[in-house]
């Protein structure tokens, strides 16, 4: 007889008997074994004392009050988009149009402020955003969910393709809005008459976004997991077989689902306009769309777990500025030490989902002696 | 050649899955070139899994097998191949956007060579009469046309020994007549053929002689045209087992369904349910007996409304005697009028259960509906988990574990309980006791008696006949999608069910 | 006649950088495997040659270059970097089985981020005043083309005013192409992004054609981004140039629906589209309106792949398995 076929060595077996501490454990493991590799890198690229790198982080991040409120500010906005894409993804529904889905709300927002200028007092123009925004952003994502529901297209190709339509609108918008002609850009929108500013709340101009996405991430909290919409989007998310069977419509769930996750996008680009920049670009979203998707995987879509892991990109993406900035290296350097964090995190769900068997020795009379 | 010595040869074969499952035991088997074999067997008596082990899926525990009366160790499906046994599963294992000369070349080293192959492909069509294009896609394929590409591939690969998983389960009967016709020119050719079947019809018209399986032990080997179907039924279902289920005597029976005329056509074109035409009444169980795939899902999901009906009608009464048309309403309207159905698919979870989420969440499945609010009630559902794991005995750490982390026969007492917690008027269980322990499958039939005695109408299908018989007050036997009898259960005999449940003619000129 | 002269090869140079990531992801998704990570491929294809190069022209200055180190020291370097690239994701989704649309976009972060880390460190470390790094030597290597291209009118100018790279892209497309369509190893990856558990079963090794073929195709893609910077950019590094070419790339695997060599057509229809503004005569009044006309590749992807969802001709369908990792004991 010709040589067996090899026995391999070792082979994975599905487990689910860890229980939430080891999960936890295995993760925390992870992030520190990738900051002690970015540590070792910042090291070697600008000849500090690698604890100092820490150091270097934390008062990037919170170095002075204004610092503080900054990270605080894009914490909220991250987790706002995260927090906006989980209904989806806990559907299932591979929703990768956050970007778009923003950017349409900020230019809704945008609309808004330069149309009715002179014409209605702020207070109204803010209502009209408020309402204008959030249907933009759900317009961007009823899109590829009727598609979806109706022809099952592909989610993750169609939401991809919203982003570049919404940002090659906002460059049309940009150019005739534009201010002064030929710039190519918007500058401060109302500049002089705040019209249609977000308004201040508690004294801070931070504090709406935090306000907006805390609010959020306890509506989310209580919708997934306690309404019956949830439910359904939960048992969707599961098994639609199942879903079918008890009578749920899934096709009517996927759009109504994404008609949610996109007006929640849409009223993070709001913020974005109305509250912190008050002029539309067409990187205004800054990824942060894609980077939300990060965020909410991260937290296995849980939205309280997820402001941990928003704080995780936040911090290391204003640190890593920090050291950037310090050393006169690229921004760029973030994006690096960011992807190197989350390459570890990504790695280490295999050793929370799988096992590693030894080959069991099959008693037979061949023997495979190896 | 010497035709007197076995192609192949089990010699005491045992397989086991986990630990208790006794899928074959001690089984002895010998395979002859230029015949062809039945092996017969109810569901369950592990005609499969021993011929699985043949063709490299499974390794048996113990025991040996001979080819051409030298030993061998099959371990993937590509020994089988390199031994000439090839196998057609019940589920193809094909490419849908290939055609059908390339899925018979996947996986083969050398050169790609389309033309040449299909050549070949060609050539072994014309010998044995198969129908078949070389450049069809799979997906514009019929099921027939795929089981022929199925076959071909096997014997493109030169196989002389070949095994068929039930083939004309999935065919008409004319198709089963051609497949029937390349089988003959097989064994002239002088192949050896091994076909499992359950159908004593096809296995008379088809097979030289009957190998039978029973609780995966082997019961001996006839040839066929000295048997006749009553022995071969008899030697299939054993003698009556006494298993001492309760059957009370139905109370004050009152006309819930009735099903006239239904005509059930599935996503593949085949009719699942043919003309059928039948009356459940309340307090009473009436026990569906068939070979598995003979129309009972397609049947109690059309009552459920999960199912497109072709043609008929299928009528509920409620307590008044008032008549509602079930058939093209909603599902959950169904449901809203007392009409359960817990189905135990194959895999257990994937239909009525969410393995992801924990015993009460599942209890929400029926219930989250309830109530005006924007939010789920949890407090019932969890009352309602705590209630069924208290009285059916689930072993579980709490009512917040994944139901997906449950033993198999506690996730089954998780669906039959949710499904009864309702006390509905006509309850439908199909395989509910699949994989269970015998004293887990005492506690459900238990539970389906108390239902009869609440005044539901109880429709069991089921595997085991003994329990089927004892447990049910009328058994009807389902044949093929056709109703093939309707027996009484305090009197029907094993052998008679057994034979209406293969053969179609069994029932024929007799009670209605 | 002139207009379409330029505008030819304008499109072709727009669209090459396309064509090598599209090929590149074709190969990746016939098995099975979704990177959304091609775009940070592309940038780490690109930076990694710019790197090599970089250090080779300040090592033996400009005149003691050597035409063919020159191509093969970027090269090389841009193949490594899109080798290992491939490989992480290969490791990432493969063997540890993440998922992996998540592992995509960290790459993208991550090879974007490393595009231009280096990009602009290159610059600190050249000690050299200028905001670019400027490579005009070796692009000059790569941009050569016959010497006949002057001397044959139209012709030439329409079919050999390009570099060798974009030849490569072409042939690599072809080449691609013929693979699927007509040998084994193709037909064996068709069956693994179709069904791995039925190619499992034929014997074929999912696990060593989805590393084979993701490798590969990051490979592939990442000389997209060498073309465009030693080609296109002449040279020019500056830093987030490269766009979104990548998701571009990704967008025309759909519209050719997973066909490489529809893909050197449509890839110069794309090059055409992204540039097609400064050829419409839209007048200094409405400069908006180019705008709109970039839309127009993304558009155009949009309806393809919600026609050919609605059609529903399995032909024209993404692999079956595209975006789900294997494992075999999951039935």
């Amino acid at each position: 007889m010709k040589t067996k076929v090899r026995e391999p060595k070792f082979h994975l077996v599905k487990r689910d008997d860890l229980s939430r501490y080891q999960r936890v454990l295995i993760r925390l493991l992870s992030i520190v074994l990738a900051l002690i590799l970015c540590a070792t890198i910042t090291a070697i690229t600008t000849g500090i004392n690698p604890f100092e790198v820490f150091g270097s982080i934390v008062s990037g991040a919170f170095g002075t009050a204004r610092k503080t409120w900054i990270t605080l500010q894009d914490l909220s906005v991250l987790l706002l988009i995260a927090l906006a894409l989980t209904p989806a993804f806990t559907m299932k529904f591979w929703n990768i149009g956050g970007e778009g889905q923003v950017l349409v709300g900020g230019l809704a927002t945008a609309a808004c402020m330069i149309c009715f200028e002179q014409k209605l007092p702020s207070a109204v123009i803010i209502l009209l955003s408020v309402i204008a925004a959030p249907l933009a952003g759900a317009l961007w994502g009823f899109i590829p969910a009727i598609c979806k529901a109706k022809w099952n297209t592909n989610e993750t190709l169609m939401t991809l393709m919203m982003n570049y339509i919404a940002t090659q609108l906002v460059s049309y918008f940009i150019i005739i809005w534009e201010v002064p002609k030929g710039s190519g850009k918007i500058g401060i929108i109302n500049q002089n008459s705040h019209a249609g500013w977000m308004p201040q709340v508690f004294g801070s101009k931070y504090m709406l976004c935090i306000l907006v996405a805390l609010i959020t991430m306890v509506f989310l909290y209580f919708y997934i997991g306690y309404s019956k919409h949830g439910y359904e989007i939960q048992v969707v998310g599961e098994s639609e077989n199942t879903a079918r069977y008890v009578g749920i419509k899934v096709g009517k769930v996927i759009v109504r689902t994404m008609l949610l996750s996109g007006a929640l996008c849409g009223i993070a680009g709001m913020l974005l306009v109305g509250s912190i920049n008050h002029t539309i670009t067409t990187t205004i979203a800054g990824g942060q769309g894609f980077t939300g998707v990060l965020v909410a995987w991260m937290a296995k879509f849980n939205p309280f777990t997820m402001v941990l892991s928003a704080f995780l990109i936040v911090f290391m993406d204003r640190g890593a500025g920090e050291i950037a900035t310090q050393f006169g290296l690229n921004q760029s350097y973030a994006d690096i030490l960011t992807g190197i964090i989350l390459f570890f995190i990504i790695g280490c769900e295999f050793f929370i989902n799988y096992r590693i068997k030894r080959a069991e020795k099959h008693e037979n009379k061949e023997g495979s002696s190896c | 050649m010497d035709n007197k010595n076995a192609a192949v040869s089990m010699r005491k074969i045992t397989k086991t899955f986990g630990q208790d499952v006794i899928a074959n035991k001690d089984v002895d088997l010998d395979i002859y070139k230029g015949e062809i074999l039945s092996l017969l067997g109810e569901n369950g008596s592990g005609k499969t899994t021993l011929m699985n082990m043949l063709s490299g899926i499974y390794y048996p525990d113990s025991g040996e097998i001979f080819i051409d009366s030298k030993p061998v160790s099959i371990r993937s499906p590509k020994d089988a191949y390199d031994l000439g046994i090839g196998m057609v599963h019940q589920h193809f294992k094909l490419v849908d956007v290939l055609s059908a000369a390339e899925n018979i070349v996947l996986g083969l080293p050398g050169k790609l060579d389309i033309k040449k192959a299909t050549l070949k492909i060609r050539e072994i069509c014309d010998k044995y009469g198969f129908d078949v294009d070389p450049e069809k896609k799979v997906y514009n394929m019929s099921v027939s046309e795929k089981q022929t590409v199925e076959i071909v591939k096997v014997l493109y690969r030169g196989a002389d020994i070949l095994i068929l998983d039930e083939p004309t389960a999935v065919l008409t009967p004319q198709e089963t007549q051609k497949l029937f016709e390349v089988m003959r020119n097989m064994k002239k050719d002088g192949k050896a053929l091994v076909i499992i079947t359950h159908k004593l019809n096809e296995v008379q018209e088809i097979s030289d002689k009957v190998a039978v399986l029973r609780q995966g032990a082997y019961v001996g080997t006839l040839i066929t045209k000295d048997t006749n179907p009553q022995e071969m039924t008899d030697m299939m279902v054993g003698h009556k087992v006494e298993l001492n289920i309760e059957r009370p005597e139905p109370v004050d029976p009152k006309l819930r369904i009735r099903v006239s005329g239904l005509n059930v056509v599935n996503e593949e074109g085949i009719k699942k349910v043919n003309d059928a035409s039948f009356e459940i009444y309340s307090g009473e169980i009436l026990g569906i007996a068939g070979i598995s795939g003979c129309g009972q899902k397609e049947l109690l999901e059309s009552i459920a409304g999960l199912q497109k009906v072709e043609s008929g009608s299928i009528k509920y009464f409620d307590d008044d005697g008032n008549e509602t048309e079930l058939v093209g309403m909603d599902p959950l309207k169904i449901k809203e009028l007392g009409v359960a159905l817990s189905f135990v698919p194959e895999d257990r979870l994937g239909m009525g259960l969410v393995g992801n989420m924990d015993i009460s969440g599942n209890m929400m499945l029926r219930s989250f509906r309830e109530g005006h609010g924007l939010f789920t009630d949890r407090k019932k559902p969890q009352n309602t988990a705590e209630k069924i794991v208290k009285l059916l005995h689930v072993e579980t750490p709490g009512i917040e574990t994944p139901v997906r982390r449950l033993s198999g026969g506690n996730v089954q007492k998780v669906l039959v309980g949710r499904e009864i917690s309702n006390r509905p008027k006509v309850l439908m269980t199909a395989y509910v006791v699949r994989g269970l322990d015998i004293n887990s499958s005492y506690t459900i039939y238990e539970l389906i008696n108390l239902q009869k005695q609440a005044g539901a109408a109880v429709i069991f299908v089921g595997e085991d006949l003994d329990v089927l018989l004892q447990i049910s007050d009328r058994v009807m036997v389902l044949c093929d999608g056709c109703v093939n009898g309707i027996l009484d259960g305090r009197s029907a005999q094993k052998g008679e069910v057994g034979l209406r449940m293969t053969s179609l003619d069994a029932g024929k000129g007799e009670d209605r | 006649m002139l207009g379409f002269l330029s505008f030819i090869p304008r499109a072709v140079g727009q669209g090459i950088p396309l064509l090598f990531g599209c090929t590149g992801e074709i190969v990746t998704e016939k098995s099975g495997n979704l990177n959304l990570g091609i775009p940070g491929v592309m940038y780490v294809g690109a930076i990694s040659g710019v790197i090599g190069s970089f250090f080779y022209e300040n090592k033996v200055g400009e005149n003691g270059m050597n035409g063919f180190l020159a191509i093969m020291i970027p090269l090389f370097c841009s193949l490594l970097g899109s080798f290992l690239m491939g490989l992480l994701y290969s490791f990432l989704t493969v063997t540890l089985r993440a998922n992996q649309n998540v592992t995509g976009l960290a790459m993208t972060t991550f090879g974007v981020g490393f595009g231009n880390f280096f990009g602009g460190s290159l610059i600190k470390l050249s000690n050299l005043d200028v905001p670019t790094i400027a490579l005009s030597k070796t692009s000059a290597y790569f941009s050569a083309t016959l010497p006949i291209a002057d001397k044959t009118g139209w012709f030439g100018k329409l079919f050999l005013s390009y570099g060798f790279l974009a030849y490569l892209g072409i042939i690599s497309a072809l080449v691609v192409a013929y693979i699927l369509k007509k040998t084994r190893v193709g037909l064996h990856l068709r069956a693994v992004g179709e069904s791995p558990t039925t190619a499992d079963a034929a014997g074929i090794d999912v696990t060593k054609y989805k590393y084979v073929s993701t490798i590969a195709g990051c490979m592939i893609a990442g000389l997209g981004g060498l073309y465009y910077v030693m080609d296109y950019a002449s040279g020019i590094w500056s830093n987030d140039a490269f766009g979104d070419r990548g998701w571009l790339a990704i967008a025309l695997v759909i519209f050719t629906i997973w066909k490489a060599d529809i893909g050197i057509l449509a890839s110069v229809l794309f090059g055409g589209l992204y540039i097609l503004y400064l050829y419409i005569p839209t007048g200094m009044a409405h400069m908006e309106l180019k705008e709109l006309y970039k839309m127009i590749p993304y558009v155009v992807t949009l309806i393809v792949l919600i026609i050919t969802s609605m059609r529903n001709r399995r032909e024209d369908q993404p692999p079956a398995s595209l975006g789900l990792n294997y494992f075999r004991e999951d039935r």
